[in-house]
């Protein structure tokens, strides 16, 4: 894709194995007729917050579920650390450290905080009997939102009765928690006021800087990925078109960057 | 009250009588009393226990033979089949799903048990046979709900019709006598001969509200103590998102009919026991509306995500208490449905009176 935009030396993919936690190339995938993927290549560096933007449709989703190991590429190669890997299901990607929180976040309103951060790796004590040590987890819970600089009052609270940022970071602390390398976000700040926001922004930065934890953010504001990403990638048409640092773009450029590939797509498609 | 909705936000218990007293680190706001009341107001058994209350009260006036252990009996004898309905449909509640086959399941037990002794299978075995069914008939209601993606509403339904029309044919729509050897019914006058056995399987005359009891304890822990419970919970609050964090949903739903199926089986062998007749034309569907009607006066929510067994419990005890003490103070039978819908109406709206009032003293 390098003849549609001009790419620095720092957006491209380092040569040592070891500064690539994850790569993807060339990755299709289409459902019946509908191509919605048409060769992916992307990749991660250890504590590197990438965004991903693109329309509605430019198979964002796909290619989040793609790496949460919900749908198999058709063709096309992951790799982390310089070992191709193949997903069989999202337990798989798990074991191999990546984590996705969706937009749903995947929480229970009903149960409380303690018991939503623990949910299918439950501590239980009594062998196959299984009977929860909520204790031991209330006691975990505290000591890892401590670490991870979130503050909640109450974590025997129901997520139902939790904010909206509350809940995110409920959701993200829960990701983390099991060690994951790779952490991916889905629109982690939809909807959110800015106080709320800063919250999440400072979670994310917190645990990119001090944990090395690699991220991809899915958003549509660009806004958003200036305050969290140190890179964007831009989807159009299930093509990656546009691959830069923020710090070396503004929202300006980016903006015309997206607006003049779309127009270019537009006339290759007409003519 | 009004300075406690508005005290900020303390310790909160989860719904459930098993929720911690707080934790340590967080200590009440505004003192013992509050700390009480916030308490109070968070379990959803309150509302049915209150009016159970109110009703023993108001008959025990209206008529010196209702707390007698005859008058209690009828109560009991009214509340097991309900109860014993209720606490399996609970889980299933909390599912977000619905069986509406358990009452017809209660039935269908003991005919299954009677078939088998008839053909000369010793009665412990047939017992255990007719409950290996009703574990069977549980686990066609999940794979329908899960894997053909029928609403359990119909599916059940159907099971419903299914097993009332197998009662009809093989019974040749004549009555019967469960196990009339082995197992004298109470009604022929407690013999002396009638074993351990025999007397806990309905004979003795309180043997089915027992059951019940340890069975909505059993089921009570179940459900807030261990991971099956945390995932009976996730499956019905957020099924997508449960799934998402790896809860296998579906072998979680199909659990759930299991666990109804066999609790009504087994409190349906002590009922038959006990009254020592077998009606082919009685159909379960009386029994089912009872039972999820003492499930949601115990405030276990249709919508999912929501139950208590003790509550379901303490409902079904509600309608027993309710049947028995208007058929002593001498009013019509016809009467009981009104005053029972009713009641329906105070439960659940003091139900959501009470929801809200816990909400803004956790939040206010």
């Amino acid at each position: 894709m390098s003849d549609i935009f001009e790419q620095s030396e720092s957006v491209s993919v380092p040569a040592d194995a070891s500064e690539v936690v994850l790569e993807v190339k060339g990755v299709t995938k289409s459902f019946g007729p509908l191509s919605v993927l048409r060769g992916i290549d992307l990749f991660l560096r250890p504590g590197e917050v990438l965004g991903l933007v693109g329309d509605n449709g430019a198979g964002k989703s796909t290619l989040v579920k793609i790496l949460s190991g919900y749908f198999a590429p058709d063709a096309g190669q992951i790799s982390m650390k310089g070992r191709d890997v193949r997903f069989k299901s999202v337990e798989d990607a798990t074991a191999h450290g990546i984590e996705t929180v969706y937009q749903d976040l995947a929480l229970i309103p009903q149960l409380p905080v303690f018991l939503n951060l623990f949910l299918n790796h439950e501590i239980t004590h009594f062998g196959p009997l299984h009977l929860l040590d909520k204790r031991k987890m209330r006691a975990l819970t505290r000591q890892y939102l401590d670490d991870i600089n979130v503050n909640l009052s109450n974590i025997n609270a129901e997520v139902g009765q939790l904010s909206g940022g509350q809940r995110q970071a409920v959701a993200v602390a829960r990701a983390t928690r099991s060690n994951a390398d790779i952490l991916l976000l889905d629109e982690p700040l939809a909807a959110m006021g800015a106080r709320e926001s800063r919250l999440i922004i400072d979670l994310v930065r917190g645990l990119a800087s001090s944990r090395r934890v690699s991220m991809i953010i899915i958003d549509h504001n660009f806004a958003h990925l200036f305050e969290l990403c140190d890179r964007v990638n831009v989807m159009q048409g299930g093509l990656i078109t546009i691959n830069q640092l923020t710090r070396e773009t503004s929202l300006e450029q980016l903006t015309e960057l997206m607006v003049s590939s779309y127009r270019r797509q537009i006339q290759a498609a007409a003519s | 009250m009004p300075e406690v909705v508005t005290s900020p936000a303390g310790p909160q218990s989860p719904a459930g009588p098993s929720s911690p007293a707080g934790s340590p680190s967080e200590p009440p706001a505004g003192g013992l009393r509050r700390y009480l009341w916030r308490a109070f107001v968070a379990q959803r058994e309150v509302t049915p226990t209150l009016i159970t209350i109110g009703l023993l009260i108001f008959f025990a006036v209206k008529s010196a033979n209702f707390l007698t252990v005859l008058g209690l009996n009828s109560a009991a004898g009214f509340a097991g089949p309900i109860g014993a309905i209720a606490v399996g449909e609970v889980f299933v509640l909390v599912l977000g799903e619905i069986d509406l086959s358990a009452g017809q399941v209660f039935l269908f037990s003991p005919w299954v048990m009677y078939w088998l002794w008839q053909i000369g299978v010793p009665v412990g075995w047939a017992i255990a046979a007719s409950l290996i069914v009703c574990i069977g008939i549980g686990a066609i209601n999940g794979l329908i709900t899960v894997y053909l993606n029928v609403p359990s509403f119909v599916g059940t339904l159907a099971t419903n019709f299914i097993l009332f029309g197998l009662v009809l044919i093989f019974s040749d729509d004549t009555e019967a006598t469960p196990v009339p050897g082995a197992l004298p019914p109470q009604t022929s006058s407690i013999t002396p001969h009638v074993g351990l056995f025999g007397q806990l399987i309905g004979v003795w005359q309180w043997s089915e509200i027992i059951w019940v009891v340890l069975i909505a304890l059993v089921v009570q822990f179940v459900l807030r103590k261990t991971r099956f419970g945390v995932r009976v919970v996730a499956t019905g609050g957020n099924l997508l998102g449960a799934s998402e964090a790896g809860v296998p949903t579906r072998r979680v739903k199909i659990m759930c009919f299991v666990i109804c199926s066999f609790l009504s089986g087994l409190v349906g062998i002590v009922d038959a026991v006990k009254y020592g007749t077998l009606d082919p034309g009685n159909p379960g569907v009386n029994f089912i509306l009872y039972a999820v009607g003492a499930c949601v006066i115990g405030g276990t929510a249709l919508t999912g995500g929501r139950g208590t067994v003790i509550g379901a419990f303490i409902g079904a005890i509600l309608i027993g208490v309710l049947e028995a003490g208007l058929n002593v103070i001498g009013v019509s039978t016809n009467d009981f449905f009104v005053y029972i819908g009713v009641i329906m109406i105070i439960a659940m709206s003091l139900n959501g009176w009470l929801d809200r009032l816990a909400a803004r003293t956790r939040s206010g």
